[in-house]
Protein backbone atom coordinates (compact mmCIF):
# COMPACT_ATOMS: atom_id res chain seq x y z
CA UNK A 1 0.00 0.00 0.00
CA UNK A 2 1.13 3.48 -0.78
CA UNK A 3 2.13 6.14 1.68
CA UNK A 4 -0.79 8.31 0.56
CA UNK A 5 -3.17 5.57 1.66
CA UNK A 6 -1.77 5.80 5.18
CA UNK A 7 -1.94 9.56 5.00
CA UNK A 8 -5.66 9.41 4.16
CA UNK A 9 -6.29 6.97 7.02
CA UNK A 10 -4.34 9.24 9.35
CA UNK A 11 -6.42 12.26 8.28
CA UNK A 12 -9.62 10.25 8.73
CA UNK A 13 -8.42 9.12 12.14
CA UNK A 14 -7.62 12.68 13.19
CA UNK A 15 -11.00 13.89 11.93
CA UNK A 16 -12.77 11.11 13.86
CA UNK A 17 -10.59 11.98 16.85
CA UNK A 18 -11.77 15.60 16.71
CA UNK A 19 -15.42 14.51 16.73
CA UNK A 20 -14.72 12.16 19.63
CA UNK A 21 -13.01 15.03 21.42
CA UNK A 22 -16.17 17.15 21.22
CA UNK A 23 -18.28 14.35 22.66
CA UNK A 24 -15.75 13.20 25.27
CA UNK A 25 -14.88 16.69 26.52
CA UNK A 26 -18.49 17.22 27.59
CA UNK A 27 -18.58 13.81 29.22
CA UNK A 28 -15.34 14.39 31.10
CA UNK A 29 -16.44 17.87 32.27
CA UNK A 30 -19.73 16.58 33.63
CA UNK A 31 -18.01 13.62 35.27
CA UNK A 32 -14.99 15.54 36.59
CA UNK A 33 -16.72 18.69 37.80
CA UNK A 34 -20.20 17.57 38.74
CA UNK A 35 -19.23 13.99 39.65
CA UNK A 36 -22.14 12.84 37.53
CA UNK A 37 -21.90 9.78 35.29
CA UNK A 38 -24.14 10.64 32.38
CA UNK A 39 -24.68 7.54 30.27
CA UNK A 40 -27.19 9.50 28.18
CA UNK A 41 -24.38 11.70 26.88
CA UNK A 42 -24.21 9.69 23.66
CA UNK A 43 -27.94 10.22 23.21
CA UNK A 44 -27.27 13.94 22.75
CA UNK A 45 -24.92 13.08 19.89
CA UNK A 46 -27.81 11.13 18.36
CA UNK A 47 -30.34 13.89 19.10
CA UNK A 48 -28.04 16.44 17.47
CA UNK A 49 -27.66 14.26 14.38
CA UNK A 50 -31.39 13.60 13.99
CA UNK A 51 -32.33 17.25 14.62
CA UNK A 52 -29.85 18.35 11.94
CA UNK A 53 -31.18 15.67 9.55
CA UNK A 54 -34.80 16.68 10.20
CA UNK A 55 -34.25 20.45 9.90
CA UNK A 56 -32.00 20.06 6.85
CA UNK A 57 -34.86 18.09 5.25
CA UNK A 58 -37.29 20.92 5.95
CA UNK A 59 -35.09 23.85 4.95
CA UNK A 60 -32.95 22.12 2.34
CA UNK A 61 -29.71 23.47 3.79
CA UNK A 62 -27.41 21.69 6.25
CA UNK A 63 -25.90 24.86 7.69
CA UNK A 64 -29.31 26.37 8.36
CA UNK A 65 -30.42 23.02 9.78
CA UNK A 66 -27.45 22.97 12.18
CA UNK A 67 -27.96 26.61 13.13
CA UNK A 68 -31.55 25.88 14.15
CA UNK A 69 -30.73 22.52 15.72
CA UNK A 70 -28.14 23.94 18.17
CA UNK A 71 -30.57 25.96 20.34
CA UNK A 72 -33.09 23.11 20.23
CA UNK A 73 -30.49 20.59 21.42
CA UNK A 74 -29.34 22.93 24.20
CA UNK A 75 -32.97 23.44 25.28
CA UNK A 76 -33.46 19.66 25.44
CA UNK A 77 -30.24 19.34 27.43
CA UNK A 78 -31.24 22.05 29.91
CA UNK A 79 -34.66 20.45 30.35
CA UNK A 80 -33.06 17.06 31.02
CA UNK A 81 -30.71 18.65 33.56
CA UNK A 82 -33.50 20.49 35.39
CA UNK A 83 -36.08 17.69 35.30
CA UNK A 84 -33.89 14.65 35.85
CA UNK A 85 -30.13 15.00 36.43
CA UNK A 86 -30.44 17.73 39.09
CA UNK A 87 -32.20 15.21 41.35
CA UNK A 88 -29.29 12.78 41.40
CA UNK A 89 -26.31 15.13 41.93
CA UNK A 90 -25.92 14.04 45.53
CA UNK A 91 -27.36 10.55 45.22
CA UNK A 92 -24.23 8.81 44.05
CA UNK A 93 -23.18 7.02 40.92
CA UNK A 94 -25.62 4.10 41.11
CA UNK A 95 -28.65 6.42 40.96
CA UNK A 96 -27.03 8.39 38.17
CA UNK A 97 -26.28 5.29 36.12
CA UNK A 98 -29.82 3.96 36.55
CA UNK A 99 -31.44 7.28 35.70
CA UNK A 100 -29.29 8.07 32.69
CA UNK A 101 -29.63 4.51 31.39
CA UNK A 102 -33.40 5.01 31.53
CA UNK A 103 -32.90 8.24 29.58
CA UNK A 104 -31.02 6.30 26.87
CA UNK A 105 -33.99 3.93 26.51
CA UNK A 106 -36.43 6.84 26.36
CA UNK A 107 -34.40 8.74 23.76
CA UNK A 108 -33.85 5.60 21.65
CA UNK A 109 -37.58 4.84 21.68
CA UNK A 110 -38.41 8.43 20.78
CA UNK A 111 -35.96 8.25 17.90
CA UNK A 112 -37.63 5.06 16.58
CA UNK A 113 -41.07 6.59 17.04
CA UNK A 114 -40.19 9.79 15.19
CA UNK A 115 -37.82 8.58 12.48
CA UNK A 116 -38.20 4.80 12.34
CA UNK A 117 -35.65 2.01 12.18
CA UNK A 118 -34.19 2.80 8.75
CA UNK A 119 -30.86 4.48 8.49
CA UNK A 120 -30.72 7.90 6.90
CA UNK A 121 -28.11 10.18 5.46
CA UNK A 122 -27.64 13.77 4.42
CA UNK A 123 -25.64 14.91 1.39
CA UNK A 124 -22.51 16.95 1.83
CA UNK A 125 -23.42 20.59 1.09
CA UNK A 126 -22.40 21.69 -2.42
CA UNK A 127 -20.11 24.34 -1.07
CA UNK A 128 -17.94 21.72 0.63
CA UNK A 129 -18.50 18.74 -1.64
CA UNK A 130 -15.18 18.96 -3.46
CA UNK A 131 -11.94 17.15 -2.76
CA UNK A 132 -8.31 18.08 -2.53
CA UNK A 133 -5.75 16.02 -4.45
CA UNK A 134 -3.18 14.38 -2.20
CA UNK A 135 -1.25 12.57 -4.95
CA UNK A 136 -1.87 11.94 -8.66
CA UNK A 137 -4.63 9.45 -7.90
CA UNK A 138 -5.62 10.02 -4.27
CA UNK A 139 -7.97 12.80 -3.17
CA UNK A 140 -9.30 13.89 0.20
CA UNK A 141 -12.84 15.25 0.75
CA UNK A 142 -13.04 18.92 1.73
CA UNK A 143 -15.94 18.29 4.14
CA UNK A 144 -13.75 16.12 6.37
CA UNK A 145 -11.14 18.86 6.52
CA UNK A 146 -13.97 21.26 7.34
CA UNK A 147 -15.02 19.06 10.29
CA UNK A 148 -11.46 19.08 11.61
CA UNK A 149 -11.16 22.85 11.18
CA UNK A 150 -14.46 23.54 12.99
CA UNK A 151 -13.47 21.20 15.83
CA UNK A 152 -10.09 22.97 16.17
CA UNK A 153 -11.88 26.33 16.44
CA UNK A 154 -14.31 24.98 19.06
CA UNK A 155 -11.44 23.35 20.94
CA UNK A 156 -9.53 26.66 21.07
CA UNK A 157 -12.72 28.45 22.16
CA UNK A 158 -13.30 25.92 24.91
CA UNK A 159 -9.67 26.18 26.05
CA UNK A 160 -10.05 29.96 26.20
CA UNK A 161 -13.26 29.81 28.25
CA UNK A 162 -11.89 27.22 30.69
CA UNK A 163 -8.43 28.77 31.12
CA UNK A 164 -8.94 32.48 30.71
CA UNK A 165 -12.41 33.50 31.89
CA UNK A 166 -13.89 33.91 35.36
CA UNK A 167 -16.51 31.30 34.45
CA UNK A 168 -13.70 28.91 33.53
CA UNK A 169 -11.88 29.58 36.81
CA UNK A 170 -15.07 28.85 38.72
CA UNK A 171 -15.65 25.66 36.74
CA UNK A 172 -12.11 24.49 37.52
CA UNK A 173 -12.52 25.50 41.16
CA UNK A 174 -15.77 23.50 41.26
CA UNK A 175 -13.86 20.46 40.03
CA UNK A 176 -11.59 20.54 43.08
CA UNK A 177 -13.85 21.78 45.91
CA UNK A 178 -17.45 22.61 45.16
CA UNK A 179 -18.37 23.31 48.80
CA UNK A 180 -15.80 26.10 48.89
CA UNK A 181 -17.13 27.48 45.61
CA UNK A 182 -20.57 27.82 47.21
CA UNK A 183 -19.10 29.33 50.36
CA UNK A 184 -17.63 32.07 48.15
CA UNK A 185 -21.12 33.09 47.08
CA UNK A 186 -21.23 31.30 43.75
CA UNK A 187 -24.43 29.58 42.67
CA UNK A 188 -23.11 26.07 42.14
CA UNK A 189 -26.39 24.80 40.71
CA UNK A 190 -26.27 27.37 37.96
CA UNK A 191 -22.61 26.57 37.36
CA UNK A 192 -23.50 22.87 37.05
CA UNK A 193 -26.36 23.71 34.71
CA UNK A 194 -23.97 25.70 32.49
CA UNK A 195 -21.41 22.88 32.47
CA UNK A 196 -24.06 20.30 31.64
CA UNK A 197 -25.52 22.44 28.85
CA UNK A 198 -22.05 23.06 27.48
CA UNK A 199 -21.44 19.30 27.45
CA UNK A 200 -24.76 18.64 25.73
CA UNK A 201 -24.10 21.35 23.16
CA UNK A 202 -20.69 19.88 22.32
CA UNK A 203 -22.03 16.32 21.93
CA UNK A 204 -25.05 17.43 19.92
CA UNK A 205 -22.93 19.64 17.67
CA UNK A 206 -20.57 16.73 17.00
CA UNK A 207 -23.59 14.67 15.93
CA UNK A 208 -24.84 17.46 13.67
CA UNK A 209 -21.59 18.14 11.91
CA UNK A 210 -20.94 14.41 11.40
CA UNK A 211 -24.25 13.82 9.63
CA UNK A 212 -22.88 14.04 6.05
CA UNK A 213 -20.01 11.60 6.74
CA UNK A 214 -21.79 9.18 9.08
CA UNK A 215 -25.23 7.69 8.50
CA UNK A 216 -28.01 8.05 11.06
CA UNK A 217 -29.27 4.84 12.62
CA UNK A 218 -31.05 3.67 15.77
CA UNK A 219 -28.64 3.29 18.69
CA UNK A 220 -25.95 5.46 17.11
CA UNK A 221 -25.62 7.30 20.44
CA UNK A 222 -24.75 4.10 22.30
CA UNK A 223 -21.73 3.38 20.12
CA UNK A 224 -20.33 6.87 20.49
CA UNK A 225 -20.98 6.76 24.27
CA UNK A 226 -18.90 3.64 24.79
CA UNK A 227 -15.99 4.87 22.75
CA UNK A 228 -16.19 8.29 24.46
CA UNK A 229 -16.08 6.61 27.87
CA UNK A 230 -12.90 4.88 26.71
CA UNK A 231 -11.49 8.28 25.71
CA UNK A 232 -12.37 9.78 29.11
CA UNK A 233 -10.79 6.90 31.01
CA UNK A 234 -7.62 7.06 28.91
CA UNK A 235 -7.32 10.82 29.14
CA UNK A 236 -8.07 11.02 32.87
CA UNK A 237 -11.49 11.88 34.27
CA UNK A 238 -12.14 15.62 34.26
CA UNK A 239 -9.22 16.51 31.99
CA UNK A 240 -9.96 18.40 28.76
CA UNK A 241 -6.37 17.97 27.65
CA UNK A 242 -6.72 14.26 28.38
CA UNK A 243 -9.95 14.10 26.37
CA UNK A 244 -8.10 15.61 23.42
CA UNK A 245 -5.10 13.27 23.57
CA UNK A 246 -7.33 10.26 24.32
CA UNK A 247 -9.65 11.13 21.43
CA UNK A 248 -6.72 11.37 19.02
CA UNK A 249 -5.26 8.04 20.19
CA UNK A 250 -8.60 6.29 19.91
CA UNK A 251 -9.66 8.07 16.70
CA UNK A 252 -6.49 7.18 14.83
CA UNK A 253 -6.15 3.64 16.20
CA UNK A 254 -9.81 2.89 15.53
CA UNK A 255 -9.62 4.03 11.89
CA UNK A 256 -6.33 2.18 11.27
CA UNK A 257 -7.80 -0.86 13.00
CA UNK A 258 -10.83 -0.83 10.73
CA UNK A 259 -8.76 -0.67 7.56
CA UNK A 260 -5.75 -2.78 8.44
CA UNK A 261 -7.22 -5.37 10.82
CA UNK A 262 -11.00 -5.27 10.25
CA UNK A 263 -11.58 -8.47 12.24
CA UNK A 264 -9.79 -7.05 15.24
CA UNK A 265 -11.03 -3.46 14.92
CA UNK A 266 -13.29 -3.35 17.96
CA UNK A 267 -10.70 -5.08 20.14
CA UNK A 268 -7.92 -2.65 19.29
CA UNK A 269 -9.61 0.28 21.04
CA UNK A 270 -10.03 -1.66 24.28
CA UNK A 271 -6.55 -3.17 24.06
CA UNK A 272 -5.25 0.39 23.78
CA UNK A 273 -7.24 1.39 26.85
CA UNK A 274 -5.96 -1.61 28.84
CA UNK A 275 -2.36 -0.85 27.85
CA UNK A 276 -2.64 2.79 28.91
CA UNK A 277 -4.36 1.92 32.19
CA UNK A 278 -1.61 -0.55 33.09
CA UNK A 279 0.90 2.24 32.51
CA UNK A 280 -1.17 5.10 34.01
CA UNK A 281 -4.06 3.71 36.11
CA UNK A 282 -5.65 7.16 36.57
CA UNK A 283 -5.39 8.08 32.91
CA UNK A 284 -2.88 10.28 31.11
CA UNK A 285 -3.74 13.63 32.71
CA UNK A 286 -5.12 15.01 35.95
CA UNK A 287 -8.45 16.81 36.15
CA UNK A 288 -8.49 20.42 34.94
CA UNK B 1 -15.47 53.70 58.76
CA UNK B 2 -18.24 53.55 56.11
CA UNK B 3 -21.28 55.55 57.15
CA UNK B 4 -23.70 52.61 56.96
CA UNK B 5 -21.83 50.91 59.80
CA UNK B 6 -22.58 53.64 62.28
CA UNK B 7 -26.11 54.19 61.04
CA UNK B 8 -27.29 50.61 60.82
CA UNK B 9 -27.90 49.02 64.19
CA UNK B 10 -29.42 45.77 62.92
CA UNK B 11 -27.07 42.93 63.89
CA UNK B 12 -25.09 41.40 61.05
CA UNK B 13 -25.96 37.98 62.36
CA UNK B 14 -28.58 36.99 64.86
CA UNK B 15 -28.77 33.25 65.49
CA UNK B 16 -31.34 31.86 67.90
CA UNK B 17 -31.60 28.36 69.34
CA UNK B 18 -29.41 26.56 66.79
CA UNK B 19 -29.49 22.78 67.02
CA UNK B 20 -27.18 21.15 64.51
CA UNK B 21 -26.50 17.48 63.90
CA UNK B 22 -24.00 15.41 61.96
CA UNK B 23 -26.11 12.38 61.12
CA UNK B 24 -27.37 11.21 64.50
CA UNK B 25 -24.80 13.14 66.54
CA UNK B 26 -26.32 16.18 68.17
CA UNK B 27 -23.53 18.79 68.05
CA UNK B 28 -25.07 22.19 68.80
CA UNK B 29 -27.61 22.38 71.62
CA UNK B 30 -29.34 25.70 71.20
CA UNK B 31 -26.67 28.27 70.29
CA UNK B 32 -27.66 31.94 70.51
CA UNK B 33 -25.23 34.28 68.82
CA UNK B 34 -25.37 37.94 67.82
CA UNK B 35 -22.65 39.69 65.85
CA UNK B 36 -22.69 43.43 65.24
CA UNK B 37 -21.03 45.39 62.49
CA UNK B 38 -17.30 45.85 62.89
CA UNK B 39 -17.16 43.59 65.94
CA UNK B 40 -14.31 41.13 66.51
CA UNK B 41 -15.54 38.07 68.37
CA UNK B 42 -13.53 35.07 69.48
CA UNK B 43 -15.06 31.62 69.64
CA UNK B 44 -13.19 29.61 72.24
CA UNK B 45 -13.49 26.00 73.31
CA UNK B 46 -11.71 22.68 73.28
CA UNK B 47 -11.64 20.39 70.25
CA UNK B 48 -14.97 18.89 69.27
CA UNK B 49 -17.07 21.36 71.27
CA UNK B 50 -18.85 22.77 68.23
CA UNK B 51 -16.85 25.83 67.18
CA UNK B 52 -16.48 24.83 63.52
CA UNK B 53 -20.06 23.52 63.45
CA UNK B 54 -21.28 26.88 64.72
CA UNK B 55 -19.51 28.69 61.91
CA UNK B 56 -20.78 26.18 59.32
CA UNK B 57 -24.33 26.41 60.67
CA UNK B 58 -24.37 30.20 60.35
CA UNK B 59 -23.80 30.02 56.58
CA UNK B 60 -25.79 26.85 55.92
CA UNK B 61 -22.87 24.54 55.09
CA UNK B 62 -24.16 22.33 57.89
CA UNK B 63 -27.73 23.59 58.19
CA UNK B 64 -29.26 23.63 61.67
CA UNK B 65 -32.28 21.36 62.22
CA UNK B 66 -33.81 23.82 64.65
CA UNK B 67 -33.39 27.51 65.26
CA UNK B 68 -33.14 30.61 63.09
CA UNK B 69 -30.33 32.57 61.51
CA UNK B 70 -31.10 36.18 60.62
CA UNK B 71 -28.61 38.10 58.54
CA UNK B 72 -29.05 41.86 58.42
CA UNK B 73 -32.45 41.24 59.98
CA UNK B 74 -33.52 38.85 57.22
CA UNK B 75 -34.34 35.23 58.05
CA UNK B 76 -31.89 33.16 56.01
CA UNK B 77 -32.15 29.86 57.95
CA UNK B 78 -33.27 27.78 54.99
CA UNK B 79 -31.50 29.77 52.29
CA UNK B 80 -28.83 28.28 50.08
CA UNK B 81 -25.20 28.74 51.09
CA UNK B 82 -24.33 31.07 48.21
CA UNK B 83 -27.30 33.35 48.97
CA UNK B 84 -26.38 33.52 52.67
CA UNK B 85 -22.76 34.46 52.05
CA UNK B 86 -23.79 36.99 49.40
CA UNK B 87 -25.24 38.98 52.29
CA UNK B 88 -21.63 39.88 53.06
CA UNK B 89 -20.07 36.90 54.79
CA UNK B 90 -16.78 35.27 53.89
CA UNK B 91 -15.67 31.90 55.22
CA UNK B 92 -12.06 30.92 55.85
CA UNK B 93 -12.28 27.21 56.65
CA UNK B 94 -9.93 25.25 58.84
CA UNK B 95 -8.58 23.31 55.85
CA UNK B 96 -8.26 26.62 53.95
CA UNK B 97 -10.10 25.33 50.89
CA UNK B 98 -7.49 26.57 48.44
CA UNK B 99 -8.12 25.46 44.86
CA UNK B 100 -4.90 23.56 44.14
CA UNK B 101 -5.48 23.54 40.38
CA UNK B 102 -5.85 27.33 40.16
CA UNK B 103 -3.02 29.85 40.31
CA UNK B 104 -2.80 32.34 43.17
CA UNK B 105 -4.12 35.03 40.83
CA UNK B 106 -7.03 32.80 39.79
CA UNK B 107 -7.80 31.76 43.38
CA UNK B 108 -8.25 35.45 44.16
CA UNK B 109 -9.92 36.58 40.94
CA UNK B 110 -12.51 33.80 40.81
CA UNK B 111 -13.98 34.99 44.09
CA UNK B 112 -14.12 38.70 43.22
CA UNK B 113 -17.51 40.30 43.62
CA UNK B 114 -18.94 43.50 45.01
CA UNK B 115 -20.09 43.35 48.62
CA UNK B 116 -23.59 44.17 49.87
CA UNK B 117 -24.64 47.63 48.64
CA UNK B 118 -22.21 47.24 45.74
CA UNK B 119 -19.14 48.15 47.79
CA UNK B 120 -15.79 47.39 46.13
CA UNK B 121 -13.28 48.26 48.85
CA UNK B 122 -11.04 45.29 48.14
CA UNK B 123 -9.92 45.10 44.52
CA UNK B 124 -7.02 42.76 43.71
CA UNK B 125 -4.40 45.55 44.05
CA UNK B 126 -5.58 46.39 47.53
CA UNK B 127 -5.55 42.74 48.63
CA UNK B 128 -2.05 42.30 47.23
CA UNK B 129 -0.85 45.37 49.15
CA UNK B 130 -1.89 43.59 52.31
CA UNK B 131 -0.17 40.38 51.17
CA UNK B 132 3.05 41.33 49.33
CA UNK B 133 4.07 37.69 49.55
CA UNK B 134 1.12 36.66 47.39
CA UNK B 135 1.93 39.45 44.92
CA UNK B 136 5.31 37.77 44.38
CA UNK B 137 3.68 34.40 43.78
CA UNK B 138 0.70 35.25 41.55
CA UNK B 139 1.57 32.62 38.96
CA UNK B 140 2.15 29.82 41.51
CA UNK B 141 -0.49 27.12 41.68
CA UNK B 142 -2.48 26.80 44.91
CA UNK B 143 -0.73 23.54 45.80
CA UNK B 144 2.73 25.08 45.43
CA UNK B 145 2.27 27.39 48.41
CA UNK B 146 3.48 26.91 51.97
CA UNK B 147 0.91 26.63 54.77
CA UNK B 148 1.35 30.28 55.72
CA UNK B 149 0.98 31.45 52.14
CA UNK B 150 -2.13 29.32 51.78
CA UNK B 151 -3.62 30.97 54.84
CA UNK B 152 -2.81 34.39 53.40
CA UNK B 153 -4.41 33.34 50.13
CA UNK B 154 -7.58 32.14 51.79
CA UNK B 155 -7.89 35.39 53.79
CA UNK B 156 -7.10 37.40 50.67
CA UNK B 157 -9.74 35.46 48.75
CA UNK B 158 -12.26 36.20 51.50
CA UNK B 159 -11.48 39.92 51.21
CA UNK B 160 -12.04 39.80 47.43
CA UNK B 161 -15.74 39.23 48.20
CA UNK B 162 -15.87 42.62 50.00
CA UNK B 163 -17.40 41.11 53.13
CA UNK B 164 -18.91 42.71 56.22
CA UNK B 165 -18.00 39.65 58.27
CA UNK B 166 -15.25 37.05 57.99
CA UNK B 167 -15.51 33.68 59.73
CA UNK B 168 -11.91 32.66 60.48
CA UNK B 169 -11.64 29.03 61.50
CA UNK B 170 -8.29 28.07 63.07
CA UNK B 171 -6.69 31.27 61.87
CA UNK B 172 -3.08 30.33 62.65
CA UNK B 173 -3.29 26.53 63.01
CA UNK B 174 -0.10 24.71 62.09
CA UNK B 175 1.89 27.84 61.24
CA UNK B 176 5.39 28.77 62.37
CA UNK B 177 5.54 31.54 65.04
CA UNK B 178 6.70 34.22 62.62
CA UNK B 179 3.89 33.46 60.18
CA UNK B 180 1.38 33.36 63.02
CA UNK B 181 2.50 36.86 63.94
CA UNK B 182 1.97 38.12 60.41
CA UNK B 183 -1.50 36.51 60.19
CA UNK B 184 -2.45 38.22 63.45
CA UNK B 185 -1.27 41.57 62.16
CA UNK B 186 -3.45 41.02 59.08
CA UNK B 187 -6.40 40.22 61.34
CA UNK B 188 -5.75 43.54 63.08
CA UNK B 189 -5.73 45.31 59.70
CA UNK B 190 -9.07 43.69 58.88
CA UNK B 191 -10.44 44.90 62.19
CA UNK B 192 -9.14 48.38 61.46
CA UNK B 193 -10.96 48.30 58.12
CA UNK B 194 -14.24 47.89 59.99
CA UNK B 195 -14.88 44.28 58.94
CA UNK B 196 -16.40 42.10 61.65
CA UNK B 197 -14.77 38.73 62.37
CA UNK B 198 -15.55 35.59 64.29
CA UNK B 199 -12.21 33.98 65.04
CA UNK B 200 -11.50 30.45 66.20
CA UNK B 201 -7.93 29.85 67.30
CA UNK B 202 -5.87 28.13 69.97
CA UNK B 203 -3.71 31.15 70.70
CA UNK B 204 -6.03 32.38 73.46
CA UNK B 205 -3.71 35.17 74.64
CA UNK B 206 -3.61 36.85 71.22
CA UNK B 207 -7.33 36.24 70.74
CA UNK B 208 -8.09 38.02 74.01
CA UNK B 209 -5.85 40.85 72.92
CA UNK B 210 -7.70 41.33 69.61
CA UNK B 211 -11.32 40.38 70.38
CA UNK B 212 -13.98 42.84 71.50
CA UNK B 213 -16.01 39.98 72.87
CA UNK B 214 -15.27 36.33 73.69
CA UNK B 215 -17.61 33.38 73.57
CA UNK B 216 -16.78 30.02 75.12
CA UNK B 217 -18.49 26.92 73.78
CA UNK B 218 -18.66 23.69 75.75
CA UNK B 219 -20.38 20.62 74.30
CA UNK B 220 -22.46 22.65 71.86
CA UNK B 221 -23.66 25.19 74.44
CA UNK B 222 -22.43 28.75 75.02
CA UNK B 223 -21.18 28.75 78.60
CA UNK B 224 -19.53 32.14 78.77
CA UNK B 225 -19.72 35.46 76.98
CA UNK B 226 -17.86 38.65 77.81
CA UNK B 227 -15.16 41.13 76.87
CA UNK B 228 -11.50 40.31 77.25
CA UNK B 229 -10.92 42.28 80.45
CA UNK B 230 -13.74 40.40 82.10
CA UNK B 231 -12.44 37.05 80.93
CA UNK B 232 -8.85 37.81 81.95
CA UNK B 233 -10.19 38.67 85.39
CA UNK B 234 -11.68 35.18 85.60
CA UNK B 235 -8.71 32.86 84.94
CA UNK B 236 -10.57 29.96 86.55
CA UNK B 237 -13.13 30.16 83.75
CA UNK B 238 -10.49 29.80 81.02
CA UNK B 239 -8.83 27.08 83.07
CA UNK B 240 -12.09 25.16 83.34
CA UNK B 241 -13.21 25.33 79.73
CA UNK B 242 -10.03 25.72 77.72
CA UNK B 243 -7.38 24.37 80.10
CA UNK B 244 -5.11 27.44 79.83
Amino acid sequence: MELSFYLIQLLNGIQFGFLLFLVASGLTLVFGIMDVINLAHGSFYMIGAYLAYWLTGIFGNLFLGILLAIPLAIAIGMAVEKLAIAYVYKKGHLHQVLLTYALILIFDEMQRFLWGNDSHSVDVPNLLSGSIPLTDIQVYPVYRLFISAVCIIIGIGMFYVIQKTKLGMRIRAGASNNEMVQALGINIERLFSIVFSLGVALAAFAGMIAVPVDSLYPGMGDNILIISLVVVVIGGIGSIKGAFVGAMIIGVSSIFGKTLLPDMASVIVYAMMAAILIWRPKGLFQAI
Amino acid sequence: MPSDISENNTPLIEARGLHTYYGDSHILHGIDLTIHRGETVSLIGRNGMGKTTTLRSLIGLTPPRQGTVKINGKDMTTSKVYKIVQQGIAYVPEDRGIFPNLSVNENLSMAARPGPNGREDWPLDHVLELFPRLAERLAFMGNQLSGGEQQMLTIGRALMTNPDLILLDEATEGLAPLLRKSIWSIVKEIKKAGIATIIVDRDIRTLLDIADRNIIIEKGVIVYEGNSEKLIAEPECLQKYVCV
